[in-house]
Formats: structure tokens, sequence, C-alpha cells
């Protein structure tokens, strides 16, 4: 191997000036990723497909690119991916027996965008089956274990995502976000994860969850490397009549200006019955921010326990549709293949959408919807944007989620507030709890205010970076 | 409110064994039983929302795009039949 390499410390960014440098080549950088996997992978079991011969050939594609002096965005970059990401010819499970042997037909257009940008893929990671849950218990391929002390859950559904990060097992991932399935498991894996607003990143070829609030984007260990990514995977797509029109703004550009002035909001409810470690912790973070020249203002939020109920109708009511059309013909297993979790997400969801129930619930679901967006709007005329903790606590133990139907719901009830209403997000990195898990503070700004959530989390990672402490594996 | 587990299970087209009934039945029950705390907000002259950033009637010219080959559109298929999906006769049990 190449001593230049040095797994531990890389970021996209670093990674992109070596191969320019000719410090190590993509397929150098790719094979250390891919020893790193076969050496944790019994421990931390991240990815479902490791695709091995697939990374190799991207990466040798790669160096003869970098010879020519071409210049893109990731390339000969090594990532991984979610596996509800369809990818051309290569399995993809989201983590279902359903999907145990499918392979699809084509590419998403987040791969697409990736591939264009010179991506190496190493493989497919482990999540919650169809992305139902926050903790990768539900996952019909084995859990993944924390990569801070495996006796832990790295959170859901992006699980495998967050934790190959966290367990260097790929430079950055790309997960995606329902209400919490990026944020969560980067706060309890101690890593960088973007939720951006809803239509800013196309959902097609994504194995849909719940549609009016699917969201994927980057996990990450740096600020500048999120940036990076979500400049490649933004903007509107023809195949997802979803995407916004709204112009994608350089990312990049205004990342490192200072905050003096930003004015930051917090909400009483957002700490309520927070675990005191975890409070202290992020009112640490907040005093960080002040230090840094922002204003912080309290601002009042809708309770986030109203927002658990509608997001529980909504996307199970979604899922119930989403999931009608795996009928074993086209392609996949038969419906009883689904496991305990998905069948109990689709009763709840056709229950709540059939004759005499809709108005009670789906439709009474998107009116408190519209209550829950007017109630950010409102926050944001005062300050720019909202922090607090991302969890409740820090990471629970394997087993947590057993008998508990309302696990991810509670789990993620400080992010799914924001999820509704469609706005950006970010979890940072901001400690670590005595027994040694990390603590995650999350900024939330409106829609399409990606630009100022970064902003505010690169300044804070410059005060702190946590990013250079990792776990021992 | 009792659900009926037997009958939404029909309307989804999923297979449960009497166990998975009793199970589900009360699981239901207790998910019901939290999200009926919605009642407790006023939501009388508020419109629902469906789309949370303002898009409407999104629109594309009607052109035939390049799509999926035949053989790539049945390749997970369990069974095909002369390039078709084969399926389980409607009327009858052929």
């Amino acid at each position: 191997m190449n001593d230049a390499i040095d797994i531990k410390s890389l970021t996209i960014t670093q990674a992109k000036k070596d191969l320019a440098a000719k410090k190590y080549s993509s397929v150098e950088l790719t094979k250390a990723y891919l020893e790193r996997i076969k050496k944790v992978e019994p421990k931390v079991n991240a990815f479902i497909t490791v695709t091995e011969e697939e990374a190799l050939k991207s990466a040798k594609e790669a160096d003869a690119q970098i010879a020519k002096g071409e210049d893109k965005a990731l390339l000969g970059i090594p990532l991984s991916i979610k596996d509800n990401f369809s990818t051309l010819d290569i399995r993809t499970t989201a983590s279902s027996k359903v999907l145990d042997k499918y392979k699809p037909p084509y590419d998403a257009t987040v791969l697409t965008k990736l591939k264009d940008s010179g991506m190496v893929m190493l493989g497919k990671t482990n999540m919650d089956a169809w992305a139902h849950g926050s903790s990768t218990e539900t996952s019909d391929y084995g859990t993944t274990r924390n990569p801070w002390n495996t006796d832990h859950l790295p959170g859901g559904s992006s699980g495998g995502a967050a934790a190959s990060v966290a367990a260097d097992e790929a430079i950055a991932a790309i997960g995606s976000e329902t209400a919490g399935s990026i944020r969560q498991p980067a706060n309890w894996c101690g890593v960088v994860g973007l939720k951006p607003t809803y239509g800013r990143v196309s959902r097609y070829g994504v194995i849909a969850m719940g549609s009016s609030l699917d969201s994927p984007g980057p996990i990450t260990r740096t600020v500048e490397d999120s940036a990076l990514l979500l400049q490649i995977l933004a903007g509107q797509d023809p195949h997802d009549a979803t995407t916004s029109p709204t112009a994608v703004p350089d990312y990049l550009k205004n990342l490192k200006k200072d905050i003096k002035g930003l004015k930051i909001g917090i909400s009483d409810d957002y700490f309520e019955g927070v675990d005191p470690e975890v409070k202290a912790t992020v009112e640490q973070a907040i005093k960080t921010l002040e230090k840094l020249g922002a204003v912080v203002k309290k601002v009042k939020l809708f309770p986030p326990k109203y927002a658990i109920a509608v997001y529980t109708i909504i996307q199970r009511a979604e899922v119930s549709s989403n999931l009608a059309r795996f009928d074993g013909i086209r392609y996949g297993n038969n419906r009883s293949t689904f496991g305990d979790e998905a069948k109990r997400r689709i009763m709840l969801g056709t229950y709540t959408l059939s004759a005499g129930y809709y108005d009670q619930y789906y439709n009474k679901a998107l009116k408190v919807r519209t209550v829950i967006i007017e109630n950010f709007a409102q926050a944001f005329k005062d300050v720019d944007v909202i922090v607090g903790p991302t969890s409740p606590t820090t990471a629970m133990k394997i087993g947590a989620t057993e008998g508990q139907s309302m696990f991810g719901e509670l789990a993620d009830v400080l992010v799914e507030p924001s999820s509704i209403a469609g706005l950006s997000g970010i979890n940072m990195p901001v400690g670590f709890s005595k027994a040694g898990l990390p603590i995650g503070m999350q900024i939330i700004g409106p829609q399409f205010a990606e630009e100022i959530v970064l902003n505010v989390a690169y300044q804070y990672e410059q005060e702190n970076p946590l990013y250079k402490i990792k776990p021992e594996l | 409110m009792k659900i009926d587990v037997s009958r939404v299970a029909q309307l989804a087209n999923l297979p449960l064994t009497a166990d998975e009934k009793k199970k589900l039945a009360a699981q239901l029950e207790e998910t019901l039983t939290y999200i009926d705390q919605l009642n407790e907000v006023d939501t009388k002259n508020i419109l629902p929302t469906s789309q949370v950033t303002g898009l409407e009637n999104v629109l594309a010219e009607d052109i035939a795009q390049p799509s999926l080959t035949q053989q790539a559109a049945l390749a997970n298929a369990q069974a095909t039949d002369k390039g078709f999906f084969k399926v389980k006769g409607i009327f009858s049990d052929e």
C-alpha cells in the first residue's frame, strides 16, 4: 500500500488535491478503502454489497482521466451509496428480502450525477428495511454496529452510510432522509449529515418511502465535503416533477463567510426531555456560535410531539401506496417476504387511507402539516437558522427497538417537524458523552437555505474540529 | 375503536398469519391512540398541504423518450413467456 494514504485523516477535498499532485492513484486509494472494509466489516456490518470489481474498474478509468488532465468534482473519489438508490445492474435490496436478488435496469439520477462527476462506488450500505426505522435493526441483512461502540446502534435508516464514514470505510456516503434518516445516524456516529430541502435533490430511482418527504443527501466527515457533494446532487430533474426550479447557488462560495450578526433561534420545547449530557453539550456549542458573533434569540416552535403524529400518519399512508407496487411479478419476491415493520406500516397506512377514515386521519394530518409550516415560517421572520439537539439521547444499545412500534418516531422527535415542513438541516458533531458516544447539534434553515446552514456549520467546525477524533476499531 | 385487521390486510393484499393479525391489532391500536393527539390541534379554516415547496401542475412535453428494452424490463421477473410477464390466471387457476 502507498504510505502517502492515511485514510483516517482523508476528506474528499484532501484526496482530490493528493490525486492531482500524483501522491497516489485512485486505484491505490480505492484498494486502501477495500482493505479497510475487509478489516472492519466483521465488526461494523455497514455494507450489504461491496462492489470491489466495479470499484477497481472505475478507479482505473479515473486514473486514465487524471493522467489526461481532466478535472471532475469527484474524479477517483471512493464513496458508499445507501442501498435504496437504484444502481444499474448492481443488486439493490433496500435491506429487504423482497428485493434480495433485484438488479435495477437503470441508475437513480443521483447515481448518474455522481458517475458523471467521476465517483468510484465502493458498495451499497445497510439501512432499515425500506428505510423504515432509526436503528438498522429492521434490516433483513443484520444490524449495523456503531463504530464508536459496537454494542450500540448506529441510528438509521442511513445507519450503514453513517457508520461507513465514521469507520473510514468510505471517504463519504450518500444517504436519504424522510424524517431523521440522515441527521440522526450522522449524530449517533459523529459525522456531518445534511438533509437538503425537499425537492432540492432528485428522488428519481430512490426506492420510495414517503414521496412527499424523501430527500437524498450527503454524509461526510467535514462541512466542506458536504457542500461539495450537495453541489453535485442538487438541481431540477425532468424525471422527478417535485424537484424545484429554484436556482442552485455555489455552495462553496460563501461557506467560509463569518457569521457575525447572524440570528440564531432556540426553542425551549426542543430541549425538553433531552438527556442532560446532550443538553449541556449542545448549550456549550450554542455559546461557541455566540462567541463567533451570532445573536441568539428565543423562538416559539410548535410542540414537536404533534409532528410525530402528523409524520406517522403521512408516512404510513405514503408507505402503503409506495409498497403496493411490489407484486412479485415484474421484479422481486412476493408480498409474504415483507418484514414485520413494513407489514405494520402498510397496515396502518391502508387503514388511515381507507373509506371513512381518510378525513379523520390523513386529511387532518395534512392540515396540521400546514400549521407546522406556518409556525416555522413565522419563526424564520425573526431568525436565520434554528439550532438544537439532533436527538434526545446518544446512540442506544443494540436491541433497544425490540417491541417498540414507535421507536423511530421518538428517536427522531426533534427532526420530524423540520422534515414535515420540507426544510433544510444539518447534523454537526459537537462533543462526546462520558461513555464516549458522539453528541450532535442540528442547524435548521428555511427551504433552500442550505448555503446558510452550511456556513454556520462550517464556522462551528473551525472552532471545534471533531472530525479529527476517530473511533478505535 | 376496533380495527378489522383481516379486512385491512385484504385491502393491502398482505398475506398475514393468525398470530401476526393478533399482534398487529394490538400495535395498530397503540399507534392510533398516539396519533389521536392531533385532535388537540385546532385546524378550522386551515387548508391541507400535500406539496411543501408549493409546486403546482408540473407539466412536460409529451415526447417519446428512450426507455427500457423488453429484455431489460423482463430481466428481474420470476416468470416470463414469449417476451411477456407470466401471471396467474384471473378467471381460472392456470
